[in-house]
């Protein structure tokens, strides 16, 4: 579903993605793990269109993202990192909107947007507006928006960041769910690596660019001779502590504090 | 339903939703209506240029409409922040149809709350000639609108962050509020502040709904306002739209 040939991409010269191969079949999860700043989300954007790569192939369910940018979008769903929702609109206009943007026929947009906030849990707060919701209903909004569209692959870079343990249950509990039902190949990051040990089929581990490890999480643990993924994770990357720059979505999350920024 | 009329509804949605919003951005121009249309308008009529109200009731209008719609164009920074603008933009839908959508939902706004402003001209004592003058005058209010609208989506686009702003605003929206002679005539002025009045296209609309008024104080033929609107319009669309497409996420 997903095959990836020496990937390289460079900013300037730094190398933040060096040669990276790999390939996810259909139906299976796949975590793609690294310290901050290894090249994980930069990778994710050159799969999902958003960057281009400097050199090497990508493939997603046969078709190369830089050629057929519109139909490998409409192929997959993504999670972003930070939030991507509109917080004045309520959780069924979100869906509503996404399904307009993906061409999702307007009955078949509403039968399903049903289904997926009744699925996750979102379905008697459909007609509030996002604003209102904790960081968990948000999050699940997102991934049932996702999935709205009948993907075949989604993206989740880091979606459960920031929340508590039984939200992070939940949405895991659900994408898992979402995953057999639907055989909707999914690749995640996350920095949680008893997640990863749980919920993906295989694992990538990459750092400074370079794919230093990947198979099934038993399979790494028995490389490293370690107990736990993460002891794995930490013998393969080292313990060192990686400073990743702010980004400008940072920034600008830092200055909208500053001006009072309580649109939502 | 398509993504330009999703995004236009969106548009007119958060703007319905924010009743707050709407009634503070009357305020402003209720405030130079009542204050200088009271304030000013003696001196005004004892210049011998008629009735105060009469000339700058237009103006106000205008005035609305620029700020609106130029705000509005300017919520990509917001979309941006908050991350909305994410997800139109991985949408496999054009980026020109995104860009189309916003405009016109930016300028749908713009035209309302100009509306509703001259609503609020009529009761303090605006009259116009006749009734087919307003029609023709929201006509005018929808090329200014536009035209703004596709500016703020070319700035917004070029802006990183909120940080340009206050900027923009200090130095473009300001600016071209009060060179349009929405406050005072175009006639007569001394020679660099009649050129620079000249480059302003918020002097064109404004002076189009004086024309289409029937004030004595109208500057320029009425098909040279129409003229302008159109063909910077039509540029601001295309700038704005090139601007959109190179947006980075």
């Amino acid at each position: 579903m997903i095959h990836v040939q020496n990937l390289v991409k460079t900013f300037g010269s730094f190398t933040a993605v060096n040669d990276v191969s790999f390939h996810v079949p259909a139906g299976e999860i796949f975590a793609f793990l690294g310290p901050n700043g290894a090249g994980k989300t930069t990778t994710i954007k050159m799969l999902t269109t958003l960057l281009r790569p400097t050199s090497g192939a990508i493939q997603l369910d046969g078709l190369d993202p830089q050629t057929h940018q519109n139909e490998v979008r409409k192929r997959f769903g993504i999670v972003f990192q930070d939030p991507s929702l509109d917080g004045d609109l309520t959780a069924w206009e979100n869906m509503q909107i996404h399904a307009v943007l993906y061409h999702v026929p307007h009955k078949t947009a509403r039968v399903r947007s049903e289904e997926l906030l009744k699925l996750f849990e979102l379905w008697e707060r459909r007609n509030e507006q996002v604003k209102k919701f904790s960081g968990g209903m948000k999050r699940r909004l997102e991934i049932a928006r996702g999935f709205l569209h009948t993907p075949r692959i989604l993206f989740l870079d880091e979606p459960t960041l920031g929340l508590d343990p039984q939200s992070r249950n939940q949405l895991w509990a659900h994408v898992k769910r979402v995953n057999e039902a639907e055989k909707v190949t999914v690749m995640l990051t996350t920095h949680y690596m008893d997640e990863a040990d749980r919920v993906a089929h295989r694992v990538g581990v990459i750092d400074h660019g370079k794919l230093v490890a990947q198979g099934t999480p038993r399979e790494i643990k028995d490389q490293t001779g370690t107990e736990s993924l993460e002891d794995a994770f930490l013998k393969l990357t080292g313990s060192s502590i990686r400073d990743e720059s702010a980004g400008s979505a940072d920034m600008m999350r830092q200055f909208a504090k500053m001006w009072g920024g309580n649109r939502r | 339903m398509n993504a330009i009329y999703a995004l236009w509804l969106r548009s007119l949605k958060l703007y319905v939703r924010s009743r707050a919003q709407i009634i503070a951005s009357l305020g402003q121009p209720m405030l130079y209506l009542l204050v200088l249309g009271f304030g000013l308008g003696p001196v005004f009529q004892r210049a011998g240029n008629g009735n105060y109200l009469q000339f700058i009731a237009p103006g106000i209008i205008g005035m609305s409409v620029l700020f609106t719609s130029v705000f509005s164009g300017l919520g990509i920074l917001w979309d941006r922040q908050f991350g909305f603008l994410k997800e139109t933009l991985v949408a496999p839908v054009s980026r020109l149809q995104i860009m189309i959508g916003r405009t016109l939902g930016g300028a749908t706004i713009a035209v309302a709350q100009g509306l509703m402003v001259m609503i609020i001209c009529l009761i303090a004592g605006f009259r116009p000639p006749n009734l087919l003058s307003i029609p023709i005058a929201i006509g005018f209010m929808v090329l200014i609108a536009i035209l703004f609208s596709a500016l703020g989506v070319a700035i917004g686009s070029s802006l990183q962050d909120m940080q340009g702003f206050q900027l923009i605003m200090n130095f473009m929206v300001l600016p071209i509020y009060f060179l349009s002679g929405a406050l005072f005539p175009l006639k007569g002025l001394n020679v660099i502040l009649k050129w620079v009045t000249r480059i302003d296209p918020l002097a064109y609309g404004i002076d189009g709904m004086r024309n289409v008024f029937g004030s004595a104080n109208a500057a320029f033929n009425p098909s040279l306002d129409l003229l302008v609107l159109v063909v910077v319009g039509i540029v601001l669309l295309i700038v704005g739209a090139r601007q959109f497409a190179k947006i980075e996420i």
